[in-house]
């Protein structure tokens, strides 16, 4: 095996096109787990966190960009990206432990697409587009379309996600993430489930998107979830509504972790609590 | 299998080291460095044992390889003490007995000092949670939190009255 660290995203596309079986690495926390237990077995390790446009945050275009191999940890110091996503910083800071969330990246949770990865709900829920830079130029895509199912993507040969883009935000606006697991950290979840919404000031919630994981083979978004809660002051009717699109969106598998059943009443309950508190600091101020 | 040249800093020192690729930070430290402080309970980043500061950042050196130290700053378990003076943490754990067979002690320290270089006054929730990435099967964890806990306060009363 070989260890490569490009300076720049061309001299990584190259590299990830011409080496034998080459893997790109941000924190490597599932990378290395994965090399260790034998499961893959990369010819080149592309090293991308010493790419400058791969590391750290900044406002752009009202918005924000998060570069693909900046770590959870560092989300924590933007104070405005804590500001406008609640939600996703907290989903990234419930990974692992600081030990792991000190080298963890958003952009590897994704990648890696594991369907129970924490931060792509909130990724979802959040409408992020991922930039990928790739043999053929760059090319932008939603969290959403990035994994293909478990432990695969919709990266081509030569491809890899550069960075990761928040549209603006509207005022009164908000979002959360919450997952169930058995214990109270260190663990994989059970169902996890993100939302983000707006609402006016009087209380109506004009715009929401829920997204669920670890209840099918990818992190999914459930489109008439977040249209159940439109119009409403998140009343007990819109949120059962929203509850019922929730459980029909779900195609759990049975493991020790949780039955099908279990799962499918957890994701209506987690996204219920997730939807009230982005509900809640959207209001926040108001 | 090619071999690579290494330059970094281990605890102040310039360090220079051949290693293969794939290889762990952390069987550099055991194995080449004969800094055998750290160590390996798991290789998959769940117990803790092996954690390291890097660049000021507290990690798994079970989880980074061996050429990411390129130019690093590293600082393990055995720069704690200095000058033969044992931390306020390492004694405490003495005093207190915050350990038992003492194999996940290193990492504990490492972790331990590591939040309170942020937060020299955590609430023991928040001192639960940080090391909530070091395991301990002897001594159900009181002891350890206590330690880190009463070493907070004596570090804070000796800053006072400094
Ligand atoms: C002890 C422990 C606890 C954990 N707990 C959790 C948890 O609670 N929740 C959770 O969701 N996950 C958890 N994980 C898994 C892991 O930490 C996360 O998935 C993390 O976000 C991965 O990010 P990374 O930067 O380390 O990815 P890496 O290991 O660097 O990469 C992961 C995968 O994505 C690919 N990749 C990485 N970056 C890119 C890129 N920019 N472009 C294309 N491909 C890329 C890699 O080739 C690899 O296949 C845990 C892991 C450990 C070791
Ligand atoms: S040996 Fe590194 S976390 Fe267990
Ligand atoms: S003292 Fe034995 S594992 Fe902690």
């Amino acid at each position: 095996m070989t260890y490569h660290a490009p300076a720049n995203v061309e001299e990584a596309i190259s590299l990830l096109g011409s080496q034998d079986n080459a893997w790109p690495v941000a924190g490597g926390t599932d990378l290395l787990v994965q090399m260790r237990s034998g499961r893959i077995k990369p010819g080149a390790i592309v090293d991308i966190k010493q790419i400058a446009r791969t590391m750290g945050t900044s406002a752009k275009d009202g918005g924000f960009v998060i570069g693909a191999a900046t770590p959870c940890t560092a989300l924590l110091k933007d104070d405005a990206l804590c500001k406008a996503w609640p939600g996703l910083v907290e989903a990234a800071n419930l990974i692992g432990s600081v030990q792991v969330r000190n080298r963890a990246t958003i952009g590897g949770n994704l990648c890696n697409a594991s369907p129970a990865a924490d931060s792509v709900p909130a990724l979802i829920a959040a409408d992020a587009r991922c930039v990928i830079a790739g043999p053929q130029g760059e090319r932008e895509i939603a969290a959403a379309e990035l994994p293909a199912g478990p432990g695969r993507t919709n990266l081509g040969k030569g491809e890899f996600l550069v960075e990761i883009v928040l549209p603006p935000r509207e005022a009164m606006s908000s979002d959360a993430y919450l997952r169930s697991i058995p214990r109270t950290e260190m663990d994989i979840a059970v169902v996890g489930a993100g939302v983000s919404l707006s609402r006016d000031k009087d209380g109506v919630c004009t715009q929401a998107r829920v997204a669920l994981g670890a209840v099918a083979p990818t992190a999914l978004l459930v489109a008439d979830a977040g249209e159940a809660l439109v119009g409403s002051q998140l009343d007990d009717s819109a949120l059962a509504k929203m509850e019922e699109a929730v459980k029909a969106a779900c195609s759990p598998i049975d493991d020790k972790r949780g039955t099908i059943d279990y799962r499918i009443a957890m994701a209506a309950v987690y996204t219920k609590r997730a939807a009230k508190i982005a509900y809640d600091r959207a209001g926040e101020g108001a | 299998m090619s071999t690579v040249h290494i330059h970094t800093t281990v605890n102040g020192d310039p360090v220079d080291f051949l290693s293969e690729p794939h290889t762990s930070l952390l069987n550099v430290l055991r194995d080449k460095l004969d800094l055998t402080g750290s160590k390996e309970g798991c290789g998959s980043g769940d117990c803790g044992a092996c954690s390291v500061m890097l660049d000021g950042e507290l990690v798994c050196s079970c989880l980074v390889l061996a050429p990411e130290a390129e130019g690093r700053r590293i600082e393990t378990i055995e720069g704690m003490a200095q000058e033969g003076q044992l931390h306020p943490l390492q004694q405490k754990f003495l005093d207190l007995g915050a350990l038992q067979c003492g194999f996940c002690t290193p990492g504990f320290l490492v972790a331990a000092k590591a939040l309170l270089e942020r937060n020299p006054d955590p609430t023991e929730e928040e001192t639960r949670y940080w090391l909530a990435g070091n395991l301990c099967r002897c001594t159900g964890y009181d002891k350890i939190i206590r330690a880190v806990m009463d070493t907070a306060a004596e570090m804070r009363q000796e800053r006072v009255s400094a």
